[in-house]
């Protein structure tokens, strides 16, 4: 809730997930698991008792065959800018300032050890891209030596979700620096773990407001949109499909509304 | 000569038969307390919450309760601000039944935050702009005041009367309890304004947003006018309701009838505006976010229409038309049926605008997500009704609660 901190670089660091290209193999999550030291239990089938930060959905077109599509659709936090930039749905709710916009990178932050629980967060958050920490994390044995020593894990008690992991940032910023790059960092020195992992090359990730990354050109193509992009929460996280069925099931429209990257060729 | 603890010129049952009267709402203590326990112990995995349901019968019950608690602080504005006397014939009643409220709902608020210990951030790491910061500090400042209120009552009880420091302190607090009723209504209408402000604001959840004034919500005003409208009613059914139990009259009918024109006055305006808001939000602001009203009232085993009818018209216009005619508020079961009736349309109000609003699917491809409360989440739902049995049987039995019981009872 602070102004752009003028000593600093402002950048906008969003994704693009090109879901016709997603084949549903989940390595996204699996990185993302290794990487965020999120913790899961030996029984996983309640789906919204899990913690997973980055969540493939499967969908349908729900014609029968053989006129069945499936795609499927990667769903990380949406990072959102607000209805006013800066103001996420789930920021200006938490009572502790336990979740932040940062301004320099436009990530939204999630403080562990200042959240106390209250799950306002969650509750505003209309993408479920939050997720409560019912247990307390267990790992198998000797798994712990494997947790990644730049990442905290997380108690009991305690909303987290994805961060775009922030702390690859944060270590290429540090390396730049080191190096006497100030903070001029590579678009291939900061990437998330679940861009790397896709053997697609589903999800690109980068700078959205540089024109120099992939992702500011890929925001702009004409069926580029973004989940429930009507209830003005700006996400930072773009998607991409030819198929008029799979933006439908992106918003929610009344009867006689056409989406959007459809609009102009209908009329 | 020995001072009974019982008030001079009160008759009240053997100690025996008020210990029996108590065992039940001690046992379902015993029961929370163990609830409770197992949910702090164990964290809130006891519960059936899950990521769908951050929020679900625990905040129900605190919006619910502090609304229905209201009663303390739109009584205490009636009685020391506007100076209608006959109020302050049920404003001890209205206090106790307030502290009850409004200290099970902290106690319930303690138990929904996964990290109790930390409770404390809310203030220490205080968010200015969340409404859940401005309903911590308000509803733990009022609970002060009504602690405040509440102590005159206790230390009228003759026992104490006879200590001559407290004699002459609890006057002088009746003095100066204007001071104390003013800042209790001053906080209580922001607090319940914040309470609506709670779902109202979520901007992300077209069910529950509202457009509104500078950065209050609608849900705010409506929140806090139907706290001030229903509270009383709820004051006015129980004071009945130990009546009943007691086989006693204790507060003469004009003091109802003046409480329950007075709320269906509010009532009526209030269900206006709500009317309004409803229909503004299903024209406008829903289907502005690709939603029908329908949408939200459709494809799911209880979230029906029927939610809208019985809150508004049923629990709304119903009772408020019959609390305003003279008829109606003068026969007793009319008046208490529309009571019981605004009351039950207070907390589907509540309920919708917590579980509802959680319960509808935003993206297209999710479906409604239902939920039913696990026994840790129910016994300690029911414990507040337990606390105000043994709390107001107590008050009843040891303090001067009733001015007009020794007149109604000679």
């Amino acid at each position: 809730m602070q102004n752009v901190p003028s000593h600093t670089k402002a950048r906008h660091f969003g994704m693009v997930i090109d879901v016709d290209k997603c084949t549903g193999c989940a390595s996204c999550m699996v990185a993302c698991y290794s990487e965020n030291n999120v913790s899961f239990r030996d029984e996983e089938s309640a789906k919204m008792l899990s913690l997973n930060w980055i969540t493939v959905y499967k969908l349908t077109n729900g014609k029968p065959f053989p006129d069945t599509e499936v795609c499927y659709l990667p769903q990380p936090c949406m990072q959102c800018d607000g209805k006013e930039f800066g103001k996420p749905p789930c920021v200006s709710v938490c009572p502790a300032v336990a979740t932040d916009f940062d301004w320099p990178t436009g990530i939204v932050s999630q403080i562990y050890t200042r959240c106390f629980g209250c799950r306002y967060c969650m509750a505003a958050c209309p993408y479920h891209a939050r997720q409560f920490n019912w247990w307390d994390p267990v790992w198998p044995a000797d798994m712990e030596k494997y947790l990644s020593p730049n990442v905290s894990a997380r108690t009991r008690g305690v909303v987290e979700k994805c961060t775009f992991c922030y702390h690859r940032f944060q270590l290429a910023r540090q390396k730049a620096y080191h190096e006497g790059r100030s903070e001029d960092i590579k678009e291939e020195e900061y990437q998330t773990a679940c861009t790397q992992a896709c053997p697609s090359g589903a999800i690109t990730f980068g700078d959205l407001d540089n024109p120099e990354h992939e992702v500011y050109k890929l925001k702009q193509d004409r069926y580029a949109f973004r989940l429930l992009e009507r209830l003005n929460t700006n996400p930072s996280v773009y998607y991409i499909s030819k198929r008029k069925w799979v933006h439908r099931m992106a918003d929610n429209y009344l009867e006689g509304e056409v989406p959007r990257a459809f609009a102009e060729k209908e009329a | 000569m020995t001072t009974s603890a019982i008030p001079e010129g009160v008759k009240r049952c053997s100690g025996s038969q008020f210990i029996l009267w108590l065992l039940p709402a001690f046992l379902v203590l015993l029961m929370a307390a163990y609830a409770m326990f197992r949910v702090w112990g164990f964290g809130l995995n006891q519960t059936n919450m899950n990521d769908a349901y951050g929020f679900a019968l625990w905040i129900w019950a605190d919006l619910a309760v502090i609304a229905l608690g209201g009663g303390a602080f739109f009584s205490g504005f009636l009685a020391y601000i506007i100076g209608v006397k006959q109020v302050k014939n049920i404003i001890n009643f209205a206090v106790v039944l307030g502290l009850v409220c409004y200290s099970m709902a902290l106690l319930l608020l303690g138990l929904d935050v996964g990290q109790p210990l930390r409770g404390w951030y809310i203030f220490w790491h205080a968010n200015i702009h969340s409404m859940l910061t401005e309903v911590a500090f308000c509803l733990t400042i009022y609970l002060g005041v009504l602690i405040v209120e509440f102590i005159p009552v206790i230390l009228e009880n003759p026992k104490i009367q006879r200590i001559r420091f407290f004699h002459h302190l609890s006057h002088n607090m009746h003095e100066i309890m204007a001071v104390f009723a003013a800042t209790g209504v001053f906080l209580s209408f922001f607090h319940q304004g914040s309470l609506g402000g709670v779902p109202g604001v979520l901007y992300g959840r077209p069910f529950a947003f509202r457009e509104g004034i500078f950065i209050w919500p609608w849900t705010f005003f409506l929140f806090t006018w139907s706290a001030a409208a229903v509270g009383p009613l709820f004051t006015a059914t129980m004071c009945r309701l130990t009546e009943i139990i007691t086989g006693k009259r204790l507060v003469k009918d004009e003091v109802y009838q003046l409480l329950a024109k007075i709320s269906g006055w509010m009532l009526l305006t209030y269900i206006i505006a709500k009317t309004m808001d409803t229909i503004y939000w299903a024209a406008v602001t829903a289907p502005s976010a690709g939603f029908s009203l329908m949408s939200f009232y459709t494809n799911n085993p209880l979230y029906g229409i029927w939610m809208l009818v019985a809150e508004i018209a049923i629990c709304g216009f119903l009772p408020a038309l019959i609390l305003i005619t003279r008829k109606g508020r003068e026969n007793r079961k009319l008046l208490f049926a529309a009571a019981i009736l605004a009351i039950i349309g207070l907390c589907i109000n509540r309920w919708a605008m917590v579980l509802q609003t959680l319960a509808a699917p935003l993206k297209p491809f999710d479906e409604w997500f239902m939920y039913s409360p696990a026994w840790t989440e129910v016994i300690t739902t029911i414990m507040p009704v337990a606390v105000g049995i043994i709390v107001i049987s107590l008050a009843y039995r040891y303090l001067p609660m009733f001015p007009q019981e020794k007149e109604l009872n000679p």
